[in-house]
């Protein structure tokens, strides 16, 4: 099978079927390793004592956000630029992943920040970004609910995809640009890690794991997009039929 | 005349004289100015600290109520469409629309700022510094709110979609233009930095808008 075979629903389809049960239990497994790695490997940090563990769900939650905004532009420049047929499919069903994701950021963030910093919430340039990254995937969503045809709808929320996606390098580099009480970047810097390999291994393997989990439940989405595209048209050429008899 | 003049001067005629949209803004900006000491209380200490913010904020939510009128009403009469396929570029068309809106709807909610400033107990200097914030953010704000008023130009029943979609997207114009405001009236940071990202941002938006906006016309018009 050529490489862009999967552009045809009915043979993405097929291959959904056919990675879904390799992919779910690569994700059991990595959950499984990587949570062991977290609570049972991973020393407590001196001063933020077991806590830190919350950083092994806030950190993978944080990158699995920004990795939605970003896998959403690349479909929307093949809604727009190359014409995929999947292309606005995989932008639709990318949003409420992202978003969940991006929500479980925030709250896990909030609840770490209340023993950590004092306050459940501030506004600094990481947390307004991310909040604001998090009301543009809402935004996006309320969007694609609001135009019936859904072609119309792929290319509009398209076009709003590339104009958000200036937040992500804000996001990642709010740290920088700003003093911000969200501690600076640790893995992606100038320079090697700042963080030891006994706590950088098990949040590796919790982004891993979250990933996978990513993956699976998005061609579990994308599957369902087709499936649901299809029985609207079943529909509205039985409603055709029925007018014409 | 060239087709974009005569669009621009269309424009800016019609929103002086249909309904009066223009006027509008700024009555809402008005009314956004009197309801903040109901709910803050006539502390005029509190009213003058936060002066510069509110202002800002009912600027931005009175563009936010005028941009409907951007776009849809030609949908809605079809005019839209002849402009969509006119010979003049569509980027610089809805740009001249996006520049005869803010003319008629910005630059007269910039005019009545100082006048809504003594309200709230803002001095006089500070009064200039922040119409003068105004004045470089407000183009930004709707050359930004021309996108989302492509993108809900045809939803019969957008409602408030189009300031969700929005309103996330002016965020760095709010936060440069009341930084810049308060490092001049307080004195506590250089005024120069957030002015001139500030006229950054509008610059950009400025390109952006229009383009995205075009984008969007041609792909969504059915």
């Amino acid at each position: 099978m050529e490489w862009i075979a999967p552009a045809n629903p009915s043979r993405f389809l097929a291959l959904a079927e056919r990675l879904l049960p390799w992919l779910a239990a690569a994700t059991a497994l990595a959950f499984a390793a990587g949570l062991y790695e977290a609570f049972f490997v991973a020393p407590e940090d001196y001063q933020q004592g077991a806590t830190v563990r919350i950083m092994f769900i806030h950190v993978p939650g944080a990158w699995l956000g920004m990795l939605g905004w970003t896998i959403m532009s690349v479909a929307a420049l093949g809604t727009l630029v190359w014409r995929h047929p999947l292309a606005d499919v995989a932008l639709k069903t990318a949003a409420p992943l992202g978003a969940a994701f991006t929500f479980v950021c925030l709250v896990t963030g909030a609840l770490w920040g209340r023993p950590m910093w004092g306050t459940y919430w501030v506004w600094d340039a990481r947390l307004t970004s991310v909040l604001v990254l998090f009301l543009m995937y809402l935004g996006l969503i309320a969007l694609w609910r609001a135009i019936e045809d859904p072609a119309r709808a792929g290319r509009a929320a398209a076009a709003l995809t590339l104009v958000g996606a200036i937040n992500l390098p804000i996001i990642k580099f709010s740290v920088d640009w700003w003093n911000t009480l969200h501690q600076p970047a640790s893995l992606l810097r100038v320079g090697a890690p700042t963080i030891h390999p006994a706590i950088l291994v098990p949040l590796l393997v919790m982004a891993l794991a979250f990933t996978l989990l990513f993956l699976t439940l998005y061609l579990c989405a994308m599957r369902n997009e087709i499936l649901r595209r299809r029985v609207r048209t079943l529909r509205l050429l039985q409603a055709q039929a029925a007018q014409g008899a | 005349m060239t087709a974009l003049a005569a669009l621009l001067l269309r424009d800016m005629r019609l929103a002086v004289r249909v309904g009066g949209g223009a006027l509008m803004g700024v009555l809402f900006f008005l009314l956004v100015v009197t309801m903040v000491p109901f709910g803050v209380g006539p502390d005029l200490k509190l009213l003058a600290r936060i002066g510069p913010a509110i202002l800002w904020l009912g600027a931005l939510l009175a563009t936010l109520l005028g941009l409907d009128r951007l776009l849809a009403a030609d949908h809605d009469d079809g005019s839209l469409d002849l402009i969509v396929m006119s010979h003049a570029p569509l980027e610089l068309a809805v740009a001249a629309k996006a520049m005869a809106h803010w003319l008629t709807t910005g630059l007269p909610l910039v005019i009545a700022a100082p006048l809504l400033g003594i309200f709230l107990n803002i001095d006089g200097a500070a009064i200039g510094i922040v119409a003068l914030t105004l004045v470089v953010g407000t183009p930004a704000l709707t050359f930004i709110g021309l996108i989302g008023a492509a993108l809900a130009v045809a939803l019969e029943r957008g409602g408030l979609l189009l300031p969700v979609l929005v309103l996330p997207l002016t965020v760095p114009v709010l936060i440069f233009g009341i930084s810049a405001a308060d490092a001049a009236i307080l004195n506590a940071a250089p005024f120069g930095a957030p002015f001139l990202i500030l006229i950054a941002l509008t610059l950009m938006s400025v390109v952006i808008g229009p383009f995205a906006a075009a984008a969007v016309l041609r792909h969504g018009l059915d």
